[in-house]
């Protein structure tokens, strides 16, 4: 028998992540649990075609009907299915929180990546400026900011007409002010990555700063860049709810979680269930979430837990 | 520390100065025009006397004019006049201003005295059941639409169970500070339960790795009773971080404050901030956004520096990132 074979077969990186990652049962629940939202959401469309009913038709004669066979969850005040615009709020909803957490990382990354591996006085102000923008009442920010008359800002009218400029807004706002937590990640690791002999050895070779950045900074960053995204999400989902809650949100006829409840209020003490039904779906995906970011944490960066 | 000091005020002053303008510029920006408001209720005007109008209050000048005009105005100390309250705006912010500070205090204190016994009871039987219950107890708060369960606690204490009122201040014709404590019970709950999760979680994490520390280990091995090490040695050295950093959260707090305040008609900054937005109400928007972004700042300059002077081992001026 030869010596080596005692000695179990090296693992990868990503096997060890694999491994950790699977062991937090929460955590691949969540998994699960937010592909089977996904999925019910984009498959929406098939839904209405195999039950043949429309989720925007408005039945004034089935106002506020319980759940039943024919509507899953009943109807809501203008008499349309509960499930289906659930559904149909969930696409919105999540790609509200991908997009936005997608671009708040991007614009967090390379602010960080930029103040850390520069360092000096550009280090100094985009801290301060993060520091800044962390230290500012953001709801009230983002209300004013979301109440704003597109036209005078000198958009053009394609954009500001547009059928989704609800949408765009609030994926442009929320970016605009959520890239905080990243780029004070990626900048603190990075001051430390740049001291290392692996860089020390690109830049003694003659490589650019960008190249540096790119190729030997950024991906290992990678992790806790995940960890903080997938966190993010969540919260994103529930200030796209908060906004479309007060009416500064998605905007009717498209439907959103936030906005299945705009009109939950005056709804509290006469249908409870259509509050009922968008809100529990709210915590659950959120919840899941921040679950999954709890477990991407503890597989891929066990030090930081 | 002196230095410290005066470069934190400096930027402090810097950001409000910076934020005063984009919040001017903003307004600028927002639907509807403070003439047209003016002369809605006067259908006689012509677009003359609109145009007149406009030069007269000095609306015809470019933004950084019209925000310098504004600007030298308030530090003399002419806030403007509130069109929705028909009011000076400092008379309308004043009281707004108290009931916040009594939401945000009363919930504030409420949360650390029932956040702070979790995340350490948490901690010290980790990987039991009742870190399991903590944990998942604190991921639902952390994950709940702040709205929304005002609305739940509205629906359940106040409509179902009668218990309590569903919103404002106080009983109309009755003055009394029991009348006003039971109002404000359903409010200060929701955002108390809201600030729940995160504060206990950061708890139990800080309070885990000081349970880690080698001075915990000695204690230990002297032979101080668990319940000991947990108060005394452990939580006393997790209280000063954990109550800065939660105070740190200020902005968000206040975030969640400004919703609350809304679902429950609580006269705060918050349902001030959104009614005037929504009322087109200029100057008294502009000014309680400011008063917001001061609060929120001082509350972070104050956190930071308390944090600074209660630890030792923080080092003025070099922080470590």
């Amino acid at each position: 028998m030869s010596r080596t074979a005692t000695y179990a077969a090296p693992r990868s990186a990503w096997y060890m992540a694999r491994h950790r990652f699977l062991r937090h049962r929460l955590a691949v629940g969540s998994a699960l649990f937010l592909l089977l939202i996904a999925f019910l959401s984009v498959a929406a469309p098939m839904f209405e075609a195999a039950r043949g009913l429309d989720g925007n038709q408005v039945n004034l004669f089935a106002r506020f009907q319980l759940p039943s066979a024919d509507a899953w969850l009943g109807r809501d005040e203008l008499g349309r299915d509960v499930f289906q615009r659930l559904l149909q709020g969930g696409q919105v909803s999540l790609l509200v929180g991908l997009v936005t957490a997608f671009c708040a990382a991007l614009i967090g990354t390379i602010i960080g990546l930029i103040a850390g591996y520069h360092g000096g006085w550009l280090d100094a102000f985009l801290m301060r400026c993060t520091d800044s923008v962390i230290a500012l009442p953001l709801l009230p920010l983002l209300i004013v900011m979301s109440a704003l008359d597109l036209n005078k800002l000198g958009l053009p009218v394609v954009i500001t007409e547009s059928e989704n400029i609800s949408l765009y807004r609030i994926i442009f706002l929320v970016a605009l002010v959520g890239w905080t937590t990243v780029a004070r990640l990626v900048r603190g690791a990075t001051l430390s990555l740049r001291e290392r002999d692996f860089v020390i050895a690109a830049q003694s070779q003659g490589a650019s700063a960008f190249r540096i950045m790119k190729v030997h900074i950024l991906p290992n960053l990678m992790s806790p860049i995940i960890v903080a995204t997938t966190l993010s999400v969540g919260n994103i989902i529930l200030l796209e709810s908060v906004l479309s809650f007060l009416g500064l949100g998605i905007q009717p006829p498209l439907p959103s979680w936030g906005n299945l409840l705009t009109n939950a209020q005056e709804l509290v003490s006469t249908a409870p269930w259509l509050a009922i039904y968008p809100g529990i779906t709210i915590i659950a995906t959120v919840a899941a979430f921040n679950f999954l970011g709890d477990g991407l944490q503890d597989a891929l960066d066990p030090r930081a837990s | 520390m002196f230095t410290y000091l005066t470069g934190r005020l400096v930027q402090s002053v810097t950001v409000l100065t910076v934020m005063s303008f984009a919040i001017y510029w903003l307004m600028g920006l927002m639907p509807g025009d403070p003439i047209d408001l003016m002369i809605s209720a006067n259908p006689e005007l012509t677009s003359e006397d609109s145009s007149r109008l406009r030069a007269l209050h000095g609306l015809d000048v470019p933004v950084v004019e019209r925000y310098w005009n504004w600007l030298t105005a308030a530090l003399g100390g002419d806030l403007g006049f509130s069109r929705l309250h028909a009011k000076p705006v400092l008379g309308v912010i004043i009281p707004a201003l108290g009931n916040t500070v009594i939401l945000l205090g009363s919930s504030f204190v409420f949360s650390i005295l029932i956040a702070i016994p979790m995340g350490v009871f948490a901690a010290a039987r980790q990987n039991t059941r009742l870190d399991y219950a903590i944990n998942l107890f604190s991921f639902l708060a952390i994950s709940v639409p702040s709205f929304w369960l005002a609305l739940l606690m509205i629906s359940l204490f106040s409509v179902t169970l009668g218990l309590l009122p569903a919103g404002g201040t106080e009983t109309i014709g009755v003055d009394s500070l029991a009348d006003k404590a039971k109002f404000l019970l359903l409010p200060v709950a929701t955002l108390t339960l809201l600030s729940l999760g995160s504060q206990a979680r950061f708890t139990r994490a800080e309070m885990i790795q000081i349970l880690r520390q080698d001075y915990i280990r000695t204690a230990r091995s002297k032979g101080v009773p668990e319940s000991g090490v947990i108060f005394r040695h452990a939580l006393r050295n997790a209280f000063i971080p954990v109550v800065t950093i939660i105070a740190l959260d200020f902005g968000y707090l206040f975030s969640g404050a400004l919703t609350i305040e809304i679902v429950f008609a609580f006269p705060g900054m918050g349902k001030l901030i959104f009614d005037a937005i929504m009322g087109n109400d200029f100057n008294l928007a502009m000014v309680a956004l400011l008063f917001a972004t001061t609060m929120t700042l001082a509350g972070n300059l104050i956190a930071d520096l308390a944090y600074c002077a209660l630890d030792p081992r923080i080092t003025y001026g070099t922080r470590a990132p």
